[in-house]
């Protein structure tokens, strides 16, 4: 799909800068790949760091259509659907086991289309994405490093557009 | 696919599938893992191999397929290994009829994963501990020697009280690690990774309990490394048996209450005896732990319990698994304490978590083997840790010593005298 970006003007604020896409305006950041791939889709916002486990557990056990955050420790993310979103968030937490439920859920078709951290990725979410990829055959498109205005600036609901060269444009 | 890291003829070979797609996808794995942390290049496994997923919970399926996987292509790791704990034992820990329900939900592939673990190369039917480096098991590496293991309080003994060279990995990465014989690296791989970001100044009255003070800094430093100062006034400059069950248990506070992989304490520690304090990096911050700091964090600890005022039903002691020297040593504290009070037996269900190598060479002293069961005390191989974690255990009050059981369960944390006091 071809997607026209109309720039008006560009400023630089708090790190990503601004675009203007038809009547609104739009910041891009730009982040290190982890998993390249260029996906448009709705954001679900964590400050704090994510339980992987804790969160993805419940629906899989189920077997569910979705995955409902179950992590009630995670105000902002407990009872959101985490399938299909854009997971904005600082890193993830937990049970070594976390990067294996990732594993879990991609394979039941359940996943996030992306992970986008504001710090470097941690080993456990690391070595889920990398996992999913290789052995389950299913990306989650990952990239890191966006920095602390990214997820000071991301809303949950806002549309995010990821690039394969980690450009992330929160609309 | 191009990758980032400097690979070896060999290395190549693999990633181009000329010994199969499985071994291809294994170093794939790795790889990918490694070039994500910054690793220029691989290096070769000197150690032993021990894997922390040890536990058979059905939502783990792509893991069962993996294995399968690796099976099938007669892939195994380089050395045989050890795993972390079994999660059941109804023989020493009582399950009622509901919760053996939730147990067989919960850990319903546990038989089919323990067979494929011994076919990718389990040690054998006693490998199941935290603590894989104690003599009685003896998977134990040497100073200097590479590893790749995920097992936090493993991995933060073997760096600090050992001296080898493991990063903090995730699970299944060093199952992968142990089969193509080669692991990333970076971190704590590398001389500048092991220098320290903290000076932990300790200048308390006494010698705190070692899980609070595993918990202060992990609380404070998170992942860096710290260099503790003035432990030594207290544990001297010997690693001996009781000093090394110290910093067992200090380190898997400081790993799970942050993530901390590797300290440093002055005078003690290979490392430290060796550098000094040319292991602090150039602007390193600086933390001191007096009494009031040590009684700030036992308070900040929460209280989990639905009840806040309800009576302990079980008592966790051990986690990570007791020494062979912890063990003796429970057992000297509890028969004192039952002939002081003049009790037969424990109020509070006690149970004693230790590796069943551990527990078999404690049976061979009859006398306090026989000591310990008659005051009721049950002892086990399990992880109180995948006990407590379902919703009906989790109910429970449940108290223990462990600033690890604490942190990850609804456990209440009591200090080895307090746990003293509240199981008669």
């Amino acid at each position: 799909m071809t997607y026209i970006i109309k720039i008006y003007f560009v400023t630089c604020h708090m790190g990503g800068t601004f675009i203007k896409r038809g009547d609104s305006m739009a910041k891009i950041f730009k982040g290190r790949v982890v998993l390249p791939g260029n996906i448009k889709g709705e954001a679900v916002v964590s400050h704090s760091g994510v339980n992987i486990l804790a969160s993805f557990q419940k629906s899989a056990l189920k077997k569910a259509k979705k995955v409902v955050c179950a992590d009630q420790n995670n105000s902002e993310l407990y009872g959101k659907v985490l399938t299909d979103k854009i997971m904005c968030l600082p890193k993830t937490i937990g049970s070594t086991t976390g990067g294996m439920v990732l594993e879990s859920v991609a394979k039941l078709n359940i996943a996030p289309s992306a992970m986008l951290f504001s710090e470097h990725i941690d080993s456990l979410a690391a070595a889920g994405v990398i996992l999913t990829d290789v052995w389950v055959n299913k990306r989650i498109i990952t990239i890191d490093k966006l920095g602390d205005e990214f997820l000071e600036y991301v809303k949950t609901g806002q549309t995010i557009e990821i690039k394969e060269d980690g450009t992330v444009i929160v609309e | 696919m191009d990758f980032k890291m400097r690979l070896t003829p060999k290395e190549i070979e693999i990633l181009e599938g000329k010994h199969g797609e499985t071994l291809k996808k294994a170093l794939k794995s790795v790889v990918l893992y490694g070039e994500t942390f910054g690793a220029e290049e691989l290096v070769d496994i000197t150690g032993p191999v021990h894997l922390v997923t040890s536990f058979g919970i059905p939502i783990l399926e792509p893991v069962f397929d993996m294995m399968e996987e690796l099976i099938s292509e007669g892939l195994l790791t380089k050395e045989k290994f050890t795993v972390d704990p079994r999660p059941i034992d109804y023989e020493n820990v009582k399950a009622n009829l509901l919760e053996k329900i939730v147990f067989k939900i919960m850990y319903g592939k546990q038989k089919e994963y323990e067979s494929q673990l011994k076919k990718v190369g389990l040690k054998d039917d006693n490998s199941f501990t935290c603590t894989c480096y104690l003599p009685e098991v003896g998977n134990i590496p040497k100073r200097g020697d590479i590893l790749s293991w995920a097992e936090s309080s493993a991995v933060v003994y073997a760096n600090s009280v050992i001296g080898a060279r493991t990063n903090r990995n995730s699970g299944i990465i060093e199952l992968l690690s142990g089969i193509v014989g080669k692991t990333p690296k970076f971190g704590f791989l590398t001389d500048g990774g092991r220098r320290a970001k903290w000076l932990i100044e300790l200048k308390t009255s006494f010698l705190p309990n070692p899980q609070v003070l595993g918990s202060a800094i992990g609380m404070k430093v998170m992942e860096d490394v710290p260099y503790i100062a003035g432990l030594d006034r207290f544990l001297g400059n010997n690693l001996s048996d009781d000093v090394k069950d110290y910093l067992k248990d200090m380190g898997a506070a400081s790993a799970s209450n942050g993530a901390v992989g590797l300290y440093h304490v002055e005078n003690l520690t290979p490392e430290a005896v060796d550098f000094k304090r040319e292991l602090l990096l150039k602007d390193y911050n600086t933390y001191i732990i007096d009494d009031s700091e040590i009684e700030r964090i036992i308070k900040s600890y929460p209280l989990m319990w639905k009840s806040k005022d309800a009576k302990p039903s079980l008592c966790f002691i051990g986690c990570p698994h007791l020494s062979l020297n912890q063990l003796k040593n429970w057992t000297e504290k509890i028969s004192k304490e039952l002939e002081k009070r003049g009790n037969k037996k424990l109020k509070v269900n006690t149970i004693l978590c230790a590796a069943p190598d551990v527990i078999e060479e404690f049976k061979k002293d009859s006398k306090n083997y026989e000591k310990l069961i008659s005051s009721g005390v049950k002892l086990t191989y399990i992880c109180p840790l995948m006990y407590m974690n379902n919703p009906l255990c989790s109910k429970k009050a449940v108290i223990t010593n462990s600033n690890k059981l604490r942190t990850y369960s609804t456990a209440r944390f009591y200090t080895d005298d307090e746990i003293l006091n509240y199981i008669f």
